[in-house]
């Protein structure tokens, strides 16, 4: 017995190291949503996940939970204290947007305190970058030695620790870097959820770069684990500023919702998350009164942020009663001020698609309740859209309104464009469309400009009306007013004249291939020379009987022979 | 032979009316190979609209059509898909007559030939049988009538089918040798697009035949005859340009119609040469190509009639050919029109080369035309290098088409004069070259 203990094989010996102790690491997610003065809206999103792990200590930490295994593997081999790196689009306009939460540069911004341990930081920053580079698909490996800096007070250390040797931070910034889908996919997938559940489901690339700003930023660094600070924890905050723009984004009407501005809702919170909520502020709107946030939640959360103590709405995603009936989230966020329209405006457009045919919809709106009035509707198109008279339509209230007055000069090519003018009355409180189909030219390849796919440009519609008028208007001219009441003449008391130009067109032609005119030339000719040349053959030849050339030597003997003179072979 | 005609042209009819009524009435009147800014039907109703509006259609540049298409127009305008209907049916009805008659005096002259002893022994297979001359009228007004060219160009509504009406009655009148008429009809052929003047020779030859008067410069039976007919056509042709004046009181329409036929303002594309030619030419040499462009139309006239002057019919069948392929805005409308005589040359088929090769380019090319210009105007995927290079594959094919036949026709005549099987020299087989 005791034999068999001695010969116990090594594989069943406990060895020295303890086991690993479990990895102790948490995730909250937020969304704070900020309605902004100007009418746009700035959307924050924040995912932090805190690890209580050992970088620094000999043993390799092997397994991931949370925290994304590329990152941390980076951060154990440069021996990186603290990483923050940016990116971002469009500039931050603090004197109508107020101030973020998180500033950033345009560009990419990056830096970093290395521990220290490091020797040869200028070698680590170096490979820092370049693994970063990869990582995030930037071209962070731009960064050098001709834009690194080693700032000694402006960026000290955001987390715990004592290092303060400005040896041991570098700073570079790449003004001209520039975000985009390839950025935001790997910055996504360092989230614990990915893009696929909590509030990462909003981000798609879509809508959030069709905004006037957009910023993603990683934050990494230690912090206290809780108020009492006896150890600390790795922090890793990873956040998204974007404000979405009321005139691209909004479609000029001051309603946002996720769905406007995400094109997503949501439908349930990342199930590794402790935390994940969506704030909105609602300081400016106490009782209610500037604006409407659907669905209502009871939850009102306070904080002091910048300076400024400010009243939140809190959607608790963790609750599953605030997803609702229908199992998702759409807030809304409805503004009550309504604006009147002014009595008359117009729009136009060019509908239709490819580049043969369109059609120009010009669109006159009489927003008057009860008054109609006439218009003088002038139109001045180029001559390589061709336009064709019999397709014009004028409706109103969708029947058809006859111009009492029409005045139309077709184009001359290359001479002078089309000439249109009409008389429509305008029905009260409606909308009256005009369409005309046309037809585009292909041009010579000499009258392009020099950048044939920007399109070219047809002018503005005039359209000249006479808007009835909310006060009796003074036909006296030489009384002392203003400057600029007394532009036009005014010859009635109830009606003024305004002019009101319409948006210009830009409209795409097809263009000929401009490399290709020495070609063309010779291709045709040469099918031409093919129809003279077998029209040719045929009429100066005729039809021969064929005899066989005969070979080399009888050829040389007849040569010779007609030398000579003697009768052929 | 009424009873199939007939049939043909009813079932002719049926297949256009069903077109007519159906979604594709919208989309064919705007595909370009079927439609050119001379003959569209949209431009015949923004005229005719203009004219509503008080402005002269020829004041803009859209309508180029000549003022008799207004006044016929004018009046018929609602009635518009019987009246291409029946252009389609007089044209089938005209060629079948024509062909008929042709016939007729093909066989009698080699009737006459025959008993003359005037063709070689061996030549005895290439003589035509009156059995399979037979059915060759209604193969032609089928060829015509079926041919998806010409119902597309009749579905479009383009003139183009009033144009072949009237060149069709122009080949009947000659070969039936009413010197008048076909006078009269070349004249408003030629008033409507300017290359059918190019048939004035064709015609005179063949009614020069008709009446057994020689063509020789010194005889005055030859010149009595050729002034005769040269006024009738002139005098017609100048009763036309008058009247059009009248309708509008103006000369404009001739720079509307006839300057644009010539000089090709409108790089439109079709599927002839000169757009893409236009479009990619050096200013300064723009007036140089244009008129060697047209001369090249009209400068086969001479010499072709030169070489086929006991053969009008056929010279009729070329020249329609290259006026086909080589005016400034072709249609596949004037394609059908001299595809339609094919089946009265069936009997060159075993002279014919390069058939096979040239039908399934035509076949290709009309299927890949569609395809690009969808892949250049709407996909955006393609650039006008593909339509352009379909265009050119396309014109080659009519023209190895149009020479193919030519040279079969020619190999036929030397055939029967020098029999059909050649021996060389030395006894064995001989091959023919030109040479």
């Amino acid at each position: 017995m005791v034999k068999e203990a001695d010969h116990v094989p090594d594989t069943m010996q406990t060895p020295d190291v303890p086991p690993p102790t479990p990895a102790k690491d948490q995730f909250q997610e937020e969304l704070v949503i900020r309605p902004l003065h100007s009418g746009d809206i700035y959307a924050s999103f924040q995912f932090r996940t805190m690890w209580d792990t050992d970088f620094l200590r000999g043993s390799k930490v092997s397994h991931y939970r949370l925290f994304p295994k590329s990152l941390g593997q980076v951060i154990s081999k440069f021996s990186v204290r603290e990483l923050h790196i940016s990116f971002t689009q469009g500039y931050w306009r603090t004197m109508q947007w107020g101030q973020p939460f998180l500033p950033s540069p345009p560009g990419a911004e990056l830096w970093v305190w290395f521990q220290d341990t490091v020797t040869d930081v200028d070698g680590a920053w170096k490979e820092l970058t370049n693994v970063l580079s990869g990582i995030f698909c930037a071209s962070l490996n731009f960064i050098d030695s001709t834009n690194t800096v080693q700032p000694s007070a402006s960026f000290k250390p955001l987390g715990l620790g004592n290092v303060t040797d400005q040896r041991f931070l570098r700073y570079a910034v790449l003004p001209r870097e520039i975000v985009c889908t390839e950025n935001l996919t790997p910055w996504k997938k360092l989230l614990p959820c990915g893009s696929k559940a909590g509030l990462a489901v909003l981000m798609k690339s879509e809508k959030l770069f069709h905004s006037s700003f957009h910023s993603q930023a990683l934050h990494f660094r230690p912090v206290c684990q809780d108020w009492k600070c006896k150890s600390t924890v790795w922090e890793l905050r990873q956040t998204l500023n974007v404000v979405f723009d009321l005139h691209t984004s909004g479609q000029g009407k001051r309603e946002w919702s996720l769905f406007k501005m995400f094109s997503r809702t949501l439908t349930e919170a990342c199930p590794l998350a402790s935390s994940s909520k969506v704030y909105v502020d609602v300081t400016d709107n106490p009782q209610g009164e500037l604006f409407e946030l659907s669905p209502t939640t009871p939850l009102l959360s306070q904080a002091v942020v910048l300076g400024d103590r400010r009243t939140y709405s809190v959607y608790d995603l963790t609750n599953q009663a605030t997803f609702g009936q229908t199992r998702s989230l759409n807030m809304l966020l409805r503004w009550r001020a309504a604006e009147s329209a002014p009595p008359h405006h117009d729009a136009r457009y060019v509908a239709g698609y490819g580049l043969q045919t369109g059609e120009i919809h010009t669109l006159m709106y009489n927003n008057h309740p009860y008054r109609a009035f006439p218009v003088l509707l002038l139109d001045t198109v180029p001559w390589y859209l061709r336009l064709y008279i019999h397709t014009l339509t004028v409706t109103s209230k969708g029947r058809d309104n006859k111009p009492s007055y029409i005045h139309y000069q077709p184009s001359k090519d290359r001479l002078r464009p089309h000439l249109l003018e009409m008389l429509v009355q305008l029905p009260p409180n409606s909308v009256t469309e005009v369409t005309m189909q046309f037809e585009r030219a292909l041009l010579k390849w000499t009258e392009y400009t020099p950048d044939p796919n920007h399109g070219f440009y047809v002018g503005s519609s005039v359209i000249s009306a006479l808007v009835p008028s909310v006060v009796a208007m003074d036909t006296n001219s030489t009384r002392e007013c203003p400057l600029f009441s007394s532009f036009f003449p005014c010859k009635e008391e109830s009606s003024y004249f305004m002019r009101v130009y319409t948006e210009p067109l830009l409209v795409n032609l097809p263009t000929p291939d401009f490399s290709m005119p020495y070609n063309v030339i010779c291709l045709t000719c040469t099918v031409v020379a093919v129809g003279y040349g077998s029209l040719y053959n045929l009429l100066t030849r005729t039809f021969q009987v064929e005899e066989p050339s005969p070979g080399l030597a009888k050829r040389l003997a007849n040569i010779i022979r007609r030398l000579r003179g003697v009768p052929l072979l | 032979m009424a009873a199939p005609l007939t049939l043909l042209l009813i079932v002719a009819v049926t297949i256009r009316a069903v077109l007519f009524r159906s979604s594709l009435a919208e989309l064919i009147p705007e595909r370009v190979e079927v439609v050119s800014p001379l003959n569209a039907w949209k431009r015949v109703v923004e005229g005719l609209a203009l004219l509503d509006l008080g402005v002269s259609p020829y004041a803009g540049d859209v309508f180029h059509e000549t003022p008799l298409i207004i006044y016929f127009f004018h009046f018929v305008i609602d009635y518009a898909e019987i009246v291409f209907m029946m252009a389609d049916a007089l044209t089938a009805v005209a060629l079948y007559l024509a062909v008929k008659d042709y016939n007729k005096t093909v066989f009698r002259k080699q009737k006459y030939a025959l008993e003359a002893e005037r063709y070689p022994l061996d030549c005895l297979e290439l003589i035509r049988t009156p059995k399979e001359m037979y059915y060759i009228p209604l193969k032609v007004a089928m060829f015509y009538l079926l041919n998806p060219f010409t119902i597309l160009s009749c579905v479009a509504k383009s003139t183009c089918g009033l144009n072949n009406a009237v060149i069709a009655l122009f080949i009947l009148c000659t070969v039936k040798g009413s010197s008048l008429m076909s006078a009269i009809f070349l004249a408003l052929a030629t008033y409507q697009s300017i290359y059918p003047l190019t048939l004035f020779a064709p015609a005179l030859l063949y009614l020069l035949q008709r009446l057994y008067i020689p063509v020789n410069w010194q005889r005055s039976s030859f010149w009595l005859f050729t002034t005769q007919y040269t006024f009738m056509y002139l005098g017609s042709l100048c009763v036309m340009v008058c009247l059009s004046f009248f309708l509008l009181s103006s000369w404009d329409f001739l720079s509307s119609v006839y300057g644009f036929i010539l000089s090709v303002p409108d790089l439109t594309p079709n599927i002839g040469l000169f757009w893409y030619f236009f479009a990619e030419m050096f200013e300064h040499f723009r007036l140089f190509f244009i008129c060697v462009f047209q001369i090249n139309v009209f400068f086969y006239t001479i010499p072709l009639s030169i070489k086929l002057k006991e053969h009008p019919i056929f010279l009729i069948f070329m020249q329609i050919a290259i006026i086909s392929i080589f005016k400034s805005y072709p249609t596949v409308g004037d394609i059908a029109l001299y595809m339609a005589f094919l089946p009265a040359w069936n009997h060159l088929y075993r002279f014919l080369r390069n058939i096979f090769l040239v039908s399934v380019v035509l076949l290709a090319c009309s299927a890949l035309f569609p395809v690009l210009w969808h892949l250049w105007i709407y996909a955006g995927s393609a650039n006008s290098n593909f339509y352009y290079a379909i265009t050119l594959l396309f014109n080659v094919a009519q023209i190895l088409l149009v020479s193919d036949y030519f040279y079969a026709y020619l190999r036929r005549e030397h055939h029967l004069t020098h029999g059909l099987y050649l021996k060389r020299k030395d006894g064995s087989e001989a091959t023919l070259v030109l040479k």
